[in-house]
């Protein structure tokens, strides 16, 4: 079986255009007898309900936080891209969505990532419109900064923390229709399945994690806005209480999961402390402009270090290994993202990491210090220098440094077609939930101006074209299917707190996040991910046997919301596992150690897998089946990476 | 007028009565120490009796002091009401807090010394305002006017060294409740600008300090004087 | 180290509540406070004890969902996060007094997780550009000084955590809903619904049931993201202008 895309043909430029122009419309006074469920209220889900609010559509918006501000999109930091032109330094849609199909090592689909470069200069002017205090010049024109190594200042920032003014832009506009009584808000309240009627969504069946009620809610369409899954590490940069549970659910009532093995690993992150770690604090990756990466030469001056016998500044020079610099002449310290942090593991894993933990590198501001003195260092870097102090007691200006890479956003996610919908008809993913514009690695500044995209000028249009073509007749959750599922999920939360076993949540959650992160991190091999597939099993079962939650379900109860979520985890984890399996090639984010090329880069394979992996549930502990979506590239031309 | 009951039924509005009476106060407390200096005149309370007369008689005095009635007035109604909506905002307290190191103790006090104030106010307008209005008091004559003599009044209450401590005191308390009244007020007012903020703090650090010690050194120096 | 942590433990909004006492040992200087509290629940749990209920999520500094009250001080002894709060601010033997933010207006849920959406319904009375989506100017259109612009970014780095109402002895809500107000009073978006955003917000502000203001300078001393008490003066401005000369009776 083939999926359809559903990519409009025509020429790559006009595609958009014309499908706008297909797309049925709902008429004006229809609008009003159409219900949308907007499950999350991040970037996507709450431009997304303020959108569609807008149009005039009946919006319920979900989100297990206590105030739609919360979403992890807020943590953000570094920019938002626009292919604006604004600094006539030869920027266009064109070579944006050039340089994220090549940054995603081809396996993107051509016509998304066009139409997300073109949309992108509408999310500035929609956001600026909205009181957005971007970054501005003496003139009180929007400033712009180059990023993550691209070759045109094309990146609108508000400080370092434009994430966090984007999310309240979205937010101040689904504030907006929540007054004017068009979205009807559900905070802390937890989507916990999807319910399918006659082979389309109709609805969702949530709990309220105040009082625990399960509640059944009706709508004409689903929309999934509810972001990644990288705390199936358990330690990433993600916020706690990131999970993939809407989009698990969707995806065992019929949604295709895609390439759930891509993602991407960020080089420049804190490194972990002790087994107490409960998260990872990124820094941002600029860090890396004037810091250099090293390590001791030898393993016994790295286990000195280690024993803290010696310090960093007494190693010579000609005792340290500048390893990015060394391998990489031509960019050193700036290679990309899965390059710099593959190196890293490489050195730490042959015995030469610098911290207790040996899982740390040092990132060294001597020389750059020594060139420009502190205070310029201090003026370009003092927030991060400062973030660094606070959580590891030392002081960078002094003592190097030290990262390590961690898990940092999830290019796969719900397969999604041209509209955004997925395999169940009237059921969407936005945003980080869906697979669709990254390929196998995501550029710098593009996660916010997806999110965005996707909510604001993207699902107004092709969501309009499927209520079209549903009857505006109201849907209520009296039919049957509504309280299958509700009891269900009454089942599961009941077994769950019913186990009464021997373990927390968060002891399988760590476990889970080790076997990941060792076997399906940075490098992954054949045997490796094979073991990672059988203790994950074994895991999965010890989990329904042994795990405890206290509590009841009548109440605000933590671990319950968490064991919900490991649950899912631990299937999703065997998916992840399957994926790297079957993608027997490396390509971004995924680098399997049998193909690489003599030099050790990452080799891929553009014959046999150039394509979307979909994976179709089949039933509970069963294997699932591929589905593929062939990849064609008419208007970019395959080529190898290279950055020595 | 209903935007005018909304607007003043609101903490804001509310807020602006207290700043609004507290500038009128301050600028009633200006007058009254300027006037009051004459105590210090060296001639038998000539100068300071015929301010008393002056100050109780002049039609346009006496409006002003109409408008000081009702700012004391509406000040401490309006603080009252305020305290008791901040005290309801916040039903439990905390069991441990450590404000002294994020605000000042006159800024969190000022119910308290406004409190003080107020009874020593009262007791203040029974010794002097209320005799000066309605009590016996001796008169003199300067240049074949007669004057009641509060001069005299002024010097026997303050022979009394229980006086003179209980009127130091209070002024230590007003100093307090201004260190954080003055500025606060305009803060209130919305008058903030980072050009103009540091000299309004400023006179209010002065005005606080200087003042209340123009008020406690009068009978202090009364006190003194009749020692030797 | 080893610490004694007093804790308040509710079971829900109907609940009295009171505190209890843990003893914890083990906790190393590098742990987060929120990581030592995780420490502490992985015990509980062991034990069959209900964990202690937080709200916390970002873990960076930023969600602004954090929100303890320990010893004394909003987010504890550094302006920071609880988040970003880290043991190595503790000593051995240390006795910890954790609360909920206490305020009308935040309920407690349970435990030390409070009910803050009165935020979320001040922002949504007129914290916002009435802009639809599409059919805006392009962005270069507004031209914005840059001294304004950061003026309007200092004001909106505001998380929402409540921090400033848990300082201000009276509960107030000015700071964060001034912080609003002003990142759209400086900005030439926010010129056409200027007046009335003032009335409405701080309308919203008084009916949540939060104090009013006195000026102690508590919530700018305590607000994890500097925000200003000029923002506190720039909102009186505009609502007293507003009151006087909009067109809303």
């Amino acid at each position: 079986m083939i999926l359809d895309s559903k990519s409009p043909a025509g020429p790559l430029a006009e595609k958009w255009t014309k499908h706008k122009f297909n797309s049925k419309l709902v008429n004006p006074a229809n609008k009003r007898k159409y219900d949308v469920i907007v499950v999350g209220t991040g970037l996507a889900g709450a431009s997304a309900a303020a959108s569609l609010a807008e149009l005039g559509y009946n919006v319920k918006a979900f989100t297990f936080h206590d105030s739609p501000r919360r979403a992890h999109s807020i943590a953000a930091q570094g920019g938002i891209n626009a292919a604006k032109n604004y600094q006539n330094d030869g920027d266009s849609v064109f070579r944006l969505f050039y340089d994220t199909i090549k940054g995603g090592d081809y396996r993107a689909r051509e016509s998304n990532v066009y139409r997300l470069a073109e949309v992108s200069v509408s999310i500035i002017d929609q956001c600026v419109a909205q009181g957005v205090p971007f970054a501005r010049e003496y003139g009180g024109l929007l400033a712009n900064r180059s990023f993550g190594g691209a070759q045109v200042s094309r990146t609108f920032y508000a400080r370092g923390q434009t994430g966090q003014q984007l999310l309240l832009g979205a937010y101040s506009a689904l504030s907006r229709q929540v007054a004017n009584g068009k979205v009807k808000l559900y905070p802390r309240t937890e989507m916990m399945d999807v319910v399918v009627i006659d082979g389309h969504a109709r609805g969702i069946v949530t709990r309220n994690v105040i009082t625990g009620e399960v509640e059944t809610h009706a709508a004409h369409a689903v929309l999934l806005c509810t972001g990644g899954y990288g705390n199936v590490f358990f330690l990433s940069t993600n916020a706690m209480g990131c999970n993939v549970t809407a989009a698990w659910r969707a995806h065992k009532r019929g949604a295709y999961f895609a390439n759930p093995c891509f993602t991407q690993i960020h080089p420049t992150c804190i490194p972990v402390s002790g087994d107490h770690q409960s998260k990872l604090t990124l820094m941002s990756e600029s860090l890396r402009n004037d810091g250099r990466v090293w390590v001791p030469k030898t393993v016994e001056t790295a286990e000195k270090l280690r024993k803290g016998q010696i310090k960093a500044a007494e190693i010579k020079e000609e005792d340290r290994d500048y390893f990015l610099e060394r391998k990489y002449p031509s960019f050193g310290n700036l290679v990309p993202r899965d390059v710099a942090s593959r190196n890293a593991k490489e050195v730490c894993d042959e015995g030469k990491g610098v911290n207790e933990t040996g899982e740390a590198v040092f990132l060294d501001f001597r020389d750059a210090i020594k060139r420009d003195t502190e205070a310029l260092i201090k003026a370009k870097y003092g927030n991060l220098f400062d973030m660094y102090q606070q959580i590891t007691g030392e002081n960078p200006y002094q003592t190097p440094m030290m990262i390590y890479p961690a898990v940092h956003y999830t290019m796969g996610g719900l397969w999604v077609d041209y509209n955004l919908m997925t395999t169940v008809p009237g059921l969407y993913a936005l945003g980080e939930a869906n697979f669709s514009d990254h390929g196998a690695n995501r550029l710098g500044a593009s996660a916010l101006m997806q999110g965005l995209a996707d909510g604001y000028f993207v699902i107004p249009y092709t969501l309009g074209d499927y209520l079209a073509q549903t009857p505006p007749v109201k849907v209520d959750a009296s039919h049957p299917e509504f309280a299958k599922v509700s009891r269900e999920v009454k089942d599961r939360i009941s077994q769950l707190l019913n186990i009464d076993g021997k373990k927390s949540v968060d002891y399988f959650h760590k476990k889970l996040g080790k076997i990941m992160w060792n076997e399906c991190g940075m490098a992954r091999t054949e045997e490796g991910l094979k073991k990672a597939k059988a203790d994950i099993q074994a895991l999965r079962k010890e989990f329904w046997s042994n795990v405890k939650v206290l509590g009841q379900n009548e109440e605000l109860n933590q671990s319950l919301e968490k064991a919900h979520r490991v649950a899912d985890f631990l299937e999703l984890g065997e998916l992840m596992v399957d994926d790297a399996l079957n993608r027997n090639e490396s390509c971004g984010g995924h680098f399997r150690v049998e193909y690489q090329t003599p030099e050790g880069e990452a080799l891929r394979d553009d014959e046999n897998f150039a394509y979307v992996a979909a994976w179709k549930y089949t039933g509970d502990n069963k294997e699932e089946e591929l589905v593929k979506e062939p990849l064609a590239f008419e208007n970019v031309k395959l080529t190898q990476r290279s950055y020595k | 007028m209903s935007w005018v009951k909304k607007t003043l039924s609101s903490t804001l509005g509310r807020k602006l009565i207290m700043a609004l009476t507290g500038l009128f106060l301050i600028l009633f407390l200006t007058g009254h120490v300027s006037g009051n200096m004459l105590l210090f005149k060296n001639d038998g309370g000539e100068a300071f009796n015929m301010y008393a007369k002056f100050m109780t008689t002049n039609p346009i005095v006496k409006l002003l002091s109409y408008i000081t009635y009702l700012s004391v007035i509406g000040h401490v109604i309006y603080s009252i009401i305020l305290s008791g909506h901040n005290k309801a905002a916040r039903p439990i307290a905390y069991a441990e807090s450590k404000s002294s190191t994020n605000s000042s103790a006159a800024s969190r006090n000022m119910g308290i010394l406004g409190t003080v104030i107020l009874v020593f106010l009262a007791g203040h307008m029974y010794s002097f305002w209320f005799q000066m209005h309605w009590g016996e008091i001796p008169l003199v004559n300067y240049e074949g006017e007669e004057y009641k003599n509060l001069y005299a009044v002024v010097q026997v209450a303050f022979q009394q060294f229980w006086m003179v401590g209980l009127y130091v005191v209070a002024m230590a308390f007003l100093a307090f409740h201004l260190s954080h009244g003055f500025a606060s007020a305009f803060q209130t007012l919305g008058l903030s600008h980072k050009k103009y903020s540091p000299a309004i703090q400023f006179v209010g650090r002065v005005y606080c300090i200087l003042v209340p010690v123009l008020f406690a050194s009068m009978p202090l120096y009364i006190y003194f004087t009749s020692q030797s | 180290m080893k610490l004694t942590l007093k804790i308040w433990r509710q079971k829900n909004s109907a609940d009295t509540g009171g505190f209890v006492t843990y003893p914890i040992d083990g906790i190393s200087k590098d742990m987060s406070f929120l990581e030592m509290m995780d420490v502490l629940n992985e015990e509980l749990t062991e034990k069959n004890q209900d964990p202690v209920h937080f709200d916390h999520d970002c873990r960076e500094g930023i969600c602004g969902t954090c929100s303890l009250y320990i010893d004394g001080k909003p987010h504890g002894p550094l302006q920071t996060t609880t988040c970003q709060l880290h043991m190595r601010s503790f000593s051995d033997g240390d006795t910890i007094t954790i609360e909920p933010w206490r305020a009308k207006a935040f309920p407690v849920l349970k435990d030390l997780v409070v009910d803050r959406s009165s935020f979320d319904r001040i922002i949504q009375a007129g914290g916002y550009v009435s802009v639809n989506t599409g059919g805006v100017p392009d962005a270069n259109e507004i031209p914005i000084p840059k001294t304004m612009a950061d003026l309007a970014m200092d004001a909106a780095q505001c998380i929402g955590c409540g921090a400033c109402v848990a300082a201000c002895k009276n509960a107030s809500a000015m700071l964060f809903t001034s912080a609003k107000v002003s990142q759209l009073a400086l900005l030439p978006q926010g010129q056409i619904e200027r007046k009335t955003r003032a009335e409405k917000m701080v309308a919203q502000m008084d009916a949540e049931g939060f104090g009013a203001c006195t000026n102690t300078g508590a919530c700018e001393a305590e607000c994890p993201k500097g925000i200003s008490l000029t923002n506190i003066a720039r909102m009186n401005r505009e609502y007293f202008s507003a009151v006087m000369s909009s067109e809303n009776m």
